[in-house]
């Protein structure tokens, strides 16, 4: 897991995410950090697979890509000591995922006090060219960090 | 409803191969859920615990994205076997509400259903529990385009 950011208030919850984490180490999740923006990567591998015959990524593997990145996004821009919490998430399959890297990021639609919704999308070769994107809404409001 | 030939047979063999479907699908596997029952267009599985599958150590509480993957792969094989073959659709779109985080160390039950069919699109509607379905972990809702005629064709081809 790599987390490539300065010193942080968030860096506590990021942590807990992504190298605390069973699931987010068996999809591989990494993430790259700039401010209050990431770009993240879910490398390739073979158990990521849903269909062998096409090599096809499995729809459930790139939807939890999506809720962590989501998830990362959350924090980062809320301060949330804890990990937000998921509410619903709404996914739209619009490409084949193929056998290489998929890469993830994130856009705060709204930020309310106990309600954050975040579209998310995951491409490969073309950026313009998204394979799954979400909305996804959390409850926050928890602890904060100052 | 009388059932075609490839339905019934699609159901006969799921009942005893179901597992060896999940087997094939690695992601599936890598979760590690097993099908159960299997009857008219649902299909029922259970997940058992497992500590990879968490999403916070220590915690017991099975990944949101496990769940999301329980719950699109069954909405899939139930649209699959409506139709008749289990490659004929593909997810156009699922929506996941989750009532409530998982129970720690826990296994969990997930039903599907393939409730309704157009000539071009499978709905189908999921749920997943512990114990009974009235407590609810989460409930899923999924549109699946058809890529294949009714059972005609195992090749599943995607849109580009």
């Amino acid at each position: 897991m790599m987390i490539d950011m300065p010193n942080s208030p968030n860096r506590p919850a990021l942590n807990q995410l992504l190298e605390d984490s069973p699931f987010t180490n068996l999809i591989g999740f990494k993430l790259q950090v700039a401010g209050d923006d990431i770009l993240a990567t879910m490398p390739f591998r073979e158990t990521l697979l849903g269909n062998v015959m096409i090599s096809a990524l499995h729809g459930g593997a790139m939807a939890a890509f999506l809720e962590l990145v989501s998830t990362a996004k959350v924090i980062l821009v809320s301060n949330e000591i804890d990990r937000p919490k998921i509410v619903n998430i709404s996914i739209n399959y619009h490409r084949q995922g193929r056998a290489l890297d998929l890469f993830g990021a994130a856009r705060v639609v709204k930020k309310g006090r106990r309600i954050v919704t975040v579209h998310a999308e995951a491409w490969q070769s073309h950026r313009e060219k998204a394979v799954v994107s979400t909305i996804a809404n959390f409850k926050v409001g928890g602890q904060q960090t100052d | 409803m009388p059932d075609s030939p490839l339905k019934a047979n699609l159901r006969e063999f799921l009942d005893s191969n179901a597992n060896k479907i999940i087997d094939a699908i690695p992601f599936a596997r890598e979760i590690g859920f097993e099908i159960t029952d299997v009857r008219e267009t649902t299909v029922v599985a259970r997940l058992p615990y497992k500590d990879k599958i968490v999403a916070e150590a220590e915690s017991g509480i099975i990944a949101g994205g496990v769940i999301t993957t329980l719950l699109d792969s069954l909405c899939g094989l139930s649209c699959g076997l409506r139709m008749g073959s289990l490659g004929a659709v593909a997810t156009l779109d699922l929506r996941i509400d989750y009532m409530r985080a998982a129970t720690p160390y826990t296994d969990i039950i997930a039903e599907a259903e393939c409730y309704h069919k157009t000539r071009s699109v499978c709905f189908s509607r999921a749920i997943a529990y512990h114990i009974d379905p009235s407590d609810t972990i989460a409930t899923a809702a999924g549109a699946f385009a058809i890529t294949a005629p009714d059972g005609a064709s195992d090749n599943d081809k995607t849109a580009g």
